[in-house]
């Protein structure tokens, strides 16, 4: 023990002796912050204390000095209650620094370009409620005619959901070829995940593509949200529906896809549960609410809606959210 | 080898026995009263391990001196079980959460140097050193 600790805490407690004063205890306090920096243990500082009370007051009768030895012995376990909670502090902290370097590696890996065609408008949000992201959002493009993108979501967030997103990433690498059909891009993409994911993992997905020529939307669902399209003529939106089995249930699953012809202003909506299961303190918010929303921004380039959207659905969430959020817009222009 | 003494541990009273036979040693061999309460503490785990989860075993207390200082080793022998999965025995929050108390990694603070020799199905010796500052 520094006894030069024990020296300013003897005088500490002498002045406090002497004059019963706010100062002198806001003074004892100060130095409790000192040592507790210089990590004392608390049996330590009875040891201070008892050293301090025997020089200044070496009369006092032997039964006192005993009990400090007891308090000793019970403040030990304190000490070692202290130190463990420390430790763990620690170990929280560099855990939460390799969660940041895995979320850097994750936003590295699954980066994506949005792709640029004329007469197509492209929005995109996508934040995850954790560190780690299970959206999962891939661009697959000619940069000419066609535009296609996959909308996945793993059930079950955090560190399992990322590390299952790298599976996916995987898959659509070796899809180059941006006319490929969204029923063939869900088909191969099943074979992957069923091959390679346990089997309580579970991943929706919804692949669309836009044939800028066409003005055609195809698109097919493996059991993901339904996407919502806007119609700009009659004012009105639907649920573009597709049946499908969510990814990595069984290896040989047909999916089915449809189509919808785009006009100018016309928009489809793509998103993940987090847009449609947004929760307040009051339960969740209506799938109108979200499409009146939407529609009060028709009018907003593609980007610009989504994040409306999402600003407008974290606030009312109290910037709390409770899963991944991804929201994606295609919007014809011309 | 330095002086040894030992304390079989049977029964919950035999606990107390070596925290005895500790306390009396880290004294004489000139620990302060804070260090005699750790070397005590660290026993209390160490001898109710071995009552718990060995039934029985032993903890002898060995005075030690190297280049002019003094210590003592803690060495707690048991032929129980051993432990399976030693690097769990020694986390953080996995004794304690678990109601033990200290545990390992509390032996390993209080005192200086800390040997585990674990196997199953024979039995593990803990050695556990502290020297006087």
């Amino acid at each position: 023990m520094p006894q030069e600790i024990g020296r300013q805490y003897k005088e500490i407690l002498r002045q406090y002796v002497m004059r019963q004063t706010e100062q002198n205890l806001y003074a004892g306090q100060n130095f409790s912050r000192q040592l507790i920096q210089k990590n004392i243990a608390p049996e330590d500082v009875i040891s201070i204390h008892k050293a301090a009370l025997e020089e200044m007051f070496p009369e006092l009768p032997m039964n006192v000095w005993h009990s400090f030895d007891l308090l000793i012995e019970m403040m030990i376990r304190y000490g070692l209650a202290h130190a463990e909670h420390q430790s763990l502090i620690q170990q929280q902290e560099e855990m939460k620094v390799e969660m940041d370097l895995a979320a850097n590696v994750q936003r590295t890996l699954l980066k994506t370009t949005v792709p640029e065609l004329s007469g197509l408008e492209i929005g995109l949000v996508s934040v995850p409620a954790r560190k780690m992201n299970g959206d999962y959002i891939y661009f697959l493009s000619d940069n000419l005619v066609n535009a296609g993108v996959a909308v996945a979501d793993v059930i079950g967030k955090g560190i399992p959901a990322a590390l299952c997103m790298s599976m996916i990433k995987y898959g659509m690498d070796s899809l180059q070829d941006a006319t490929s059909d969204p029923e063939k891009v869900l088909d191969i993409i099943n074979r992957i995940v069923e091959k390679s994911v346990d089997d309580d993992m579970f991943i929706s997905m919804f692949y669309g593509r836009y044939n800028v020529e066409k003005s055609i939307f195809t698109y097919a669902s493996a059991g993901h949200e339904p996407a919502l399209f806007f119609n700009a003529k009659k004012d009105e939106f639907s649920e573009l529906h597709a049946k499908g089995l969510l990814l990595g249930v069984v290896p040989n699953v047909i999916y089915k896809q449809h189509e919808v012809k785009m006009e100018i202003g016309d928009f489809v909506v793509m998103m993940t549960d987090g847009v449609t299961e947004c929760r307040t303190d009051e339960g969740f918010i209506e799938q109108e609410f979200i499409a009146s929303l939407i529609h009060s921004l028709r009018h907003e380039n593609a980007q610009t809606i989504v994040d409306s959207v999402f600003k407008e659905l974290e606030k009312m969430q109290n910037f709390e959210l409770r899963d991944d959020f991804t929201l994606v817009i295609f919007k014809k222009t011309s | 080898m330095g002086y040894r003494s030992s304390v079989e541990i049977l029964t919950e009273w035999d606990i107390v026995a070596a925290r005895q036979l500790g306390r009396n040693e880290a004294k004489e061999v000139g620990f302060g009263t804070v260090d005699q309460a750790r070397i005590t503490t660290a026993i209390s785990e160490l001898a109710r391990n071995i009552y718990l989860y060995a039934g029985k075993g032993k903890i002898e207390i060995e005075r030690i001196s190297e280049g002019g200082s003094y210590g003592i080793i803690i060495i707690a022998s048991d032929e129980g079980p051993g432990i399976p999965d030693v690097r769990k025995v020694m986390e953080d929050g996995f004794s304690t959460s678990g109601g033990l108390g200290a545990g390992m990694p509390g032996v390993k603070r209080l005192m200086d140097d800390f040997k585990i020799d674990t196997v199953l199905g024979e039995g593990t010796v803990i050695k556990a050193t502290k020297w006087i500052r």
